[in-house]
């Protein structure tokens, strides 16, 4: 196997079944693995549920570490979408020329730095504080918070080891009733302002609602971009020529990152509640238990892609679910999908090649699977273009 | 070169002329309301949804079946709806007008 593939464990009960079990903390999950029932299940708010008890509709389930309700995450149409439409302009702001040009020096400094090392540990010291530093930007808060979040690790909600660690979340819940309270005594420009001062229903946003609002956007974009970058880097350690083929074609980066999405799909899968008696794939699913879509498997469904297990650079029609499908689809792809785009021409640009030194995967234990969905650490030498 | 008309969900027509390229990309270069393609044409994410005036579907055909497939969940699909960025622009698009479908 290539120190970057990430092989796709669901195949068999994909094809075989189209469903998977996993007995997580006692409520049990039917996984959906096929591309067309994930992509229906995640249409039909009705019947699978995002609006259950905080935390329930995550794999693992957050049930026991948290009360607060995400936002607008845990939450169904139609009052998803009044939640979505105040949000949604601020997650577009990445589309800005202004915010690309200050991604761009944040990525280029970083990927300068880097140059000068013999040995960069990517997780750590590469993606974390890229995915850190990028994150003020989408807040609009200032550069040297992004030294606090960077000192809390890779592990927000998770500890090696261990699924999940109510003390971890409790550094981020803290930080973020603290930075509410800041922007309620002066208010700025930055997002919890933004936030607070935003009329939903004829009122302004409760603090409850901002916090359930910002603990997402923090729980949301950390390991998933910490994983879409390092994965992006050892898979251009491996494939010099896709390095190459970047920097003749530059304007490949945009599909160039679908497919990195599509095949890394950095989020393996998100749960539903459902709500009444009903069936998957022929497959009888009782009231009140969870489905999981999972992104990962329906992203290599050989019923729709062609060669699911290959990256192609330039996929013309990818019609993955990396980001979701359907209400709920990412909102912070926008920022995500830049971040990727930029790193690609950086790299492409400063770095001749890129040798791995050693590494450890991380794999995710799902019961009949296992699922690599990045590295622990990965060390790796960036060589200078010449 | 192919003229293409663009009528917005607040009504505003546009109508934009272009040679090469996809239909979504031309959209977004100019700014036409509620085409965002935030997938850059790879038939992923929905957003660049029109409706082909009746008399142009023979210009542009009908959804392939991918298409359709991410058609099919969208509240708002009709007959007539295609996804944007797969029409690529040529001569044989001149004159079809689209209906922003967001
Ligand atoms: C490569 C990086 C990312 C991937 C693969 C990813 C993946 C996903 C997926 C699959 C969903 C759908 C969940 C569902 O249907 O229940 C989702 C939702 C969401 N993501 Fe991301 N995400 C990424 C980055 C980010 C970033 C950077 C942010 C913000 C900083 C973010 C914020 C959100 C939010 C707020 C939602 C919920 C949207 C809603 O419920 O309406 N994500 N993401
Ligand atoms: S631009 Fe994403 S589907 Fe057309």
């Amino acid at each position: 196997m290539e120190k970057s593939e990430l092989p796709d464990p669901f195949e068999k009960a994909r094809v075989e079944k189209g469903f998977g079990k996993l007995n997580d903390q006692d409520d049990p999950v039917t996984m959906l693995l096929r591309l067309k029932d994930v992509r229906k299940t995640a249409h039909n708010y009705k019947t699978f549920q995002s609006a259950a008890q905080p935390g329930r509709i995550v794999v693992p389930s957050e049930v026991n570490i948290r009360d607060t309700r995400q936002i607008p995450f845990e939450v169904d149409p139609p009052v998803h979408g009044e939640y979505r439409a105040i949000v949604e302009p601020w997650f577009k702001r990445p589309l800005q020329a202004e915010y690309q040009e200050k991604l761009k020096e944040q990525i280029e400094s970083l990927v300068n730095e880097c140059l000068n090392n013999d040995r960069v540990e990517v997780v750590n010291q590469f993606a974390l504080p890229l995915q850190s530093r990028a994150l003020t930007l989408l807040l609009n808060t200032p550069f040297s918070e992004s030294e606090t979040w960077i000192s809390w690790g890779t592990h927000v909600f998770r500890s090696e080891g261990e699924a999940l660690d109510a003390d971890k979340a409790n550094i981020l819940y803290d930080y973020i009733d603290q930075q509410i309270e800041r922007a309620i005594a002066k208010p700025g420009e930055d997002m919890y302002s933004v936030l607070l001062s935003s009329d939903f229903q004829g009122r302004k946003l409760s603090k409850e609602e901002v916090k359930g609002v910002m603990v997402l956007t923090f729980a949301g974009g950390r390991d998933t971009v910490i994983n879409a970058v390092t994965n992006s880097i050892a898979y251009l350690a491996e494939y010099p020529e896709s390095l190459e083929r970047l920097r003749k074609e530059p304007e490949i980066a945009g599909k160039a990152v679908e497919e990195f999405i599509r095949y890394f799909s950095p989020l393996t899968q998100m749960g539903r509640v459902v709500t009444e008696d009903t069936a998957v794939c022929e497959h009888a699913i009782k009231a009140d238990t969870r489905v999981s879509l999972c992104w990962a498997s329906a992203n290599r469904d050989a019923a729709v892609f062609e060669n699911p297990n290959e990256i192609v650079l330039d996929r013309k029609i990818n019609p993955h679910v990396g980001f979701g499908f359907s209400h709920h689809n990412c909102l912070g792809a926008t920022h995500a999908r830049q971040i990727l785009k930029i790193l690609l021409n950086t790299l492409a640009t400063k770095v001749g090649s890129i040798e791995i030194q050693d590494y450890k995967e991380n794999i995710e234990s799902l019961d009949e699977f296992e699922r690599k969905v990045g590295y622990d650490r990965i060390n790796v030498k960036f060589n200078k273009l010449t | 070169m192919a003229k293409i008309t663009f009528i917005t969900s607040d009504n505003e027509s546009i109508t934009l002329e272009g040679s090469s390229g996809s239909v979504m990309a031309l959209a977004v270069e100019n700014g036409v309301k509620g085409i965002d393609g935030d997938c850059g044409g790879v038939c992923s994410c929905a957003t660049c949804h029109v409706h082909v005036s009746p008399e142009d579907m023979k210009k542009t055909g009908t959804a392939s079946e991918i298409e359709a497939d991410m058609l099919e969940l969208d509240d708002n699909a009709d007959e007539f709806s295609r996804l944007c960025c797969q029409l690529e622009i040529g001569d044989h698009l001149d004159g079809v007008v689209l209906r922003v479908a967001k």
